[in-house]
């Protein structure tokens, strides 16, 4: 939390604090209080010039009995309870940004549940408690918790939670609220109070609730889990009152009901089989993914049916789907005449009738009308409202019991013909590689040359989207494990690169697996605080800066709005460029107690940076590399 | 930046990438021979005024554009090509004058060239990897 400036309080909860303490001295029972308020004020310096002697009443508070328990003291506070059912449900972690609202909670935590499962992440700001649950779930295929303050924290986090919605990642999020307008205080609690807080962001969050009594949120917080991991997957809302919390838990009859996931939609078999009828008679089929491997075993899968069908998988950009260097990896040669999307939000609007299209979404189950996320309605032949990868072990079953020997001949034939075009492509990115090779600043390619020399032996993890960086590693490395890559920010917003990062390396952490954030500069900048929560949380991370000093892609379209309208281009660098200063990312890393190193401008000087900043993460540090890049 | 034009910068990327196509495989050949008769030293003042570098890299060779080193259109071509572009956004007289242009295209002259893959260890080494 900031310090408060120039002696205000700071806006979390100083200021409550006090209208609390008053309003708990209003509400404290007269036999309490009389001595509080008969005791005369007393100070260092003595009692006050010209007061009176102590009256009969003082002398008896001063020297009588005390009560022998405080009536403000809480036994089994409310909070506590729902410590239980969120150990119950398993969590690992919460990140938070403190906040009253719920403070109870928080104490809870850390007291009662030992700080262990979950443990609490200090963020430092909340979507950076969003986005670290963002890339956290990637990783671990489960939930993290991000606990928010009222309004404004949930205002803060929003941007986040529409990111993992579009990226149809679990994320669970508890808010705090003070839901009794007649105990509310005035002031600050009221403005982070609200009467339906999730409503804010409803349109991209899957389910919420705001339970009324402990029974209710125990069968909530197991509701929302069990909801937020059925495909597709999505953020859920709980919104816990402030006052629950800090009350007495009073009924004895709870329970905490038993998670059972809901098993995820698999397509119905008349439909695959007719799919995969499809795709053994195709001649030139097409199998593209969007986020079509939920978990390790989807990229499996994945290849089993290519390579059945010997058939080219677009494995996308959002999670790794199919091995890199798969020799089935790449596009079909020509046009298709059978394309099968996995998982792909929205498609082609038409094929014009020459390629028969279908799709396997679980996205088709789950549609609301605001947010356009659900983007073109695709011209399809087939539409199957079922999670691909559940599908995917009947449909291999279906086309299995299709293929002739025939078919295989042929089958064997088009593969041999792709693995020679997926060769082919990789000896041109090779080329393309070699671009600027030696070049200040330095190349994209070269970078993420250098960095896959002295990580490939290690078990590693790309944290980071690799769009801005011009698929460099997804070109040039052997990613296939579901952690080798895990995709972007889902709708496309910056702030979510640097904390995804440090969530998913969090993940990484207890497998022991080498964690790698290639950083853009201009998503660092939204909160970089979250370095500071890698270092204060021991979070080992290796972050390369790709330090093009803009907001690039912005340079590149205003300057070809002003050219096509003939106004020059000499000024498109006016808020898009990140100059004049040029930020000190290496100090800025030493500024939150990160090893930093850099700028480094000289690619000659960029190996031995790597090979220093690789010892601290490898020895359990986060550290940053500030590299000054060419734009892509 | 809103990365909601991600789609729209590839289009960009593939437009820009498509008219000055220099074969992948021979980096270093099509060297330019026309002489330059342009400032070199005022061209690359010009190349990074008028942003070049964003789509070409500031090698003259990296980035979504097309790789400008080494340089396969004389300068007549290439001044037409910037006025009437097949992909890229077109750039008018009065935004960047001919003198510029032609001192541009006298700077890309001069920018080094790149080794070959083939000339670089570590890429043949990632080639080799199975």
């Amino acid at each position: 939390m900031a310090k408060p400036k120039n002696g205000q309080v700071d806006r979390r909860g100083f200021l409550k604090g006090a209208a609390v303490g008053a309003a708990a001295l209003v509400a404290t029972p007269a036999a309490a209080q009389a001595p509080q308020q008969t005791t005369p004020p007393t100070s260092p310096q003595g009692p006050p010039r010209g007061a009176a002697g102590p009256s009969a009443a003082q002398l008896a508070a001063d020297t009588g009995e005390p009560p022998p328990v405080s009536s403000r003291l809480v036994q089994n506070p409310g909070s506590d309870f729902m410590v239980d059912v969120l150990k119950t449900i398993g969590f690992e972690y919460v990140g938070a940004n403190p906040g009253s609202s719920f403070e109870g909670l928080h104490e809870s935590i850390v007291n009662y549940g030992q700080n262990k499962m979950p443990e609490l992440l200090t963020c430092c700001h909340e979507e950076s408690s969003v986005a670290m649950a963002h890339g956290f779930a990637k990783i671990e295929g489960r939930p993290m918790m991000a606990f928010l303050h009222g309004i404004i924290g949930l205002q803060h986090a929003s941007m986040a939670i529409y990111n993992a919605y579009a990226d149809r990642v679990p994320v669970y999020i508890i808010v705090g609220n003070w839901m009794d307008g007649a105990e509310r205080a005035n002031g600050v609690n009221s403005y982070h109070s609200a009467q339906d807080m999730a409503a804010m962001v409803r349109d991209y969050t899957k389910w919420d609730d705001e339970p009324v009594s402990l029974g209710h949120f125990a069968e909530s917080a197991v509701r929302a889990y069990k909801i937020a991991m059925t495909p597709p997957m999505a953020p859920v809302v709980l919104v816990v009152d402030h006052d629950m919390q800090e009350r007495p838990r009073t009924q004895t009859n709870l329970r905490i009901p038993r998670l059972t996931l809901t098993s995820p939609p698999a397509g119905e078999m008349g439909a695959v089989r007719e799919v995969a009828r499809l795709l053994v008679a195709a001649e030139n089929p097409q199998i593209n993914c969007g986020r079509a491997a939920r978990t390790p075993n989807g990229i499996k899968l994945l290849v089993d049916l290519a390579e059945a069908l010997q058939a080219p998988v677009n494995g996308g950009g959002d999670r790794v789907n199919f091995p890199s260097r798969h020799p089935l990896a790449g596009s079909a040669i020509g046009e298709p005449d059978m394309v099968l999307n996995l998982e792909v939000q929205g498609g082609p609007r038409s094929t014009g009738g020459r390629t028969k299209a279908v799709s396997i979404t679980s996205g088709d189950l789950f549609l609301k009308s605001n947010i356009q996320d659900f983007q073109h309605m695709a011209e399809v032949d087939i539409a199957l409202g079922a999670d691909a990868e559940a599908t995917l072990p009947s449909l291999i079953e279906e086309v299995n019991q299709l293929i002739t020997a025939d078919r295989r001949r042929l089958f064997q034939e088009r593969g041999a013909k792709l693995a020679e075009a997926h060769r082919l492509a990789r000896v041109q990115a090779i080329e393309a590689g070699a671009y600027g090779w030696d070049a200040s600043p330095v190349s994209l390619a070269r970078l993420a040359a250098e960095l896959w020399a002295q990580i490939k032996d290690d078990d590693w993890s790309l944290v980071s989207w690799q769009g801005f960086i011009s698929g460099w590693p997804g070109r040039l490395w052997n990613m296939h494990k579901h952690y080798h890559y895990i995709g972007g920010q889902g709708a496309g917003a910056l702030g979510y690169g640097a904390p995804a990062a440090v969530g998913a390396a969090l993940a990484n952490r207890k497998h022991g697996r080498l964690s790698i954030n290639i950083q853009t500069d201009g998503d660092l900048n939204y909160a970089p605080g979250v370095l500071w929560t890698a270092v204060h949380h021991q979070i080992p991370l290796l972050t390369i800066m790709h330090n093009n000093r803009a907001y690039h892609q912005e340079v590149m379209l205003v300057q070809r709005v002003a050219s096509e309208r003939s106004r020059g281009v000499d000024r498109i660098h006016i808020g898009t460029t990140l100059t004049e200063p040029n930020i000190d990312y290496a100090k800025m890393a030493q500024a939150y107690g990160m090893y930093g190193e850099g700028p480094i401008n000289d690619p000659k000087e960029l190996a031995p940076a790597i090979t220093r900043g690789l010892e601290r993460v490898r020895r359990g540090e986060p550290a940053l590399i500030d590299v000054v890049t060419q734009p892509r | 930046m809103r990365a909601n034009h991600q789609l729209l910068a590839a289009a960009v990327t593939a437009a820009i990438l498509l008219p000055f196509a220099v074969s992948a495989q021979t980096p270093g050949a099509g060297a330019q021979t026309a002489a330059a008769t342009g400032d070199a030293r005022n061209g690359r003042q010009r190349y990074l005024d008028y942003k070049c570098y964003a789509c070409h890299g500031y090698s003259g060779q990296n980035g979504p554009g097309t790789r400008l080193v080494p340089t396969r259109m004389n300068m007549a071509g290439f001044l037409a090509y910037v006025r009437n572009p097949r992909q890229m956004p077109p750039y008018a007289a009065n935004a960047v004058p001919n003198r510029d242009l032609a001192d541009i295209w006298t700077y890309l002259q001069t920018l080094p060239r790149s080794p070959a893959a083939k000339d670089i260890p570590l890429l043949n080494q990632i080639l080799n990897e199975k």
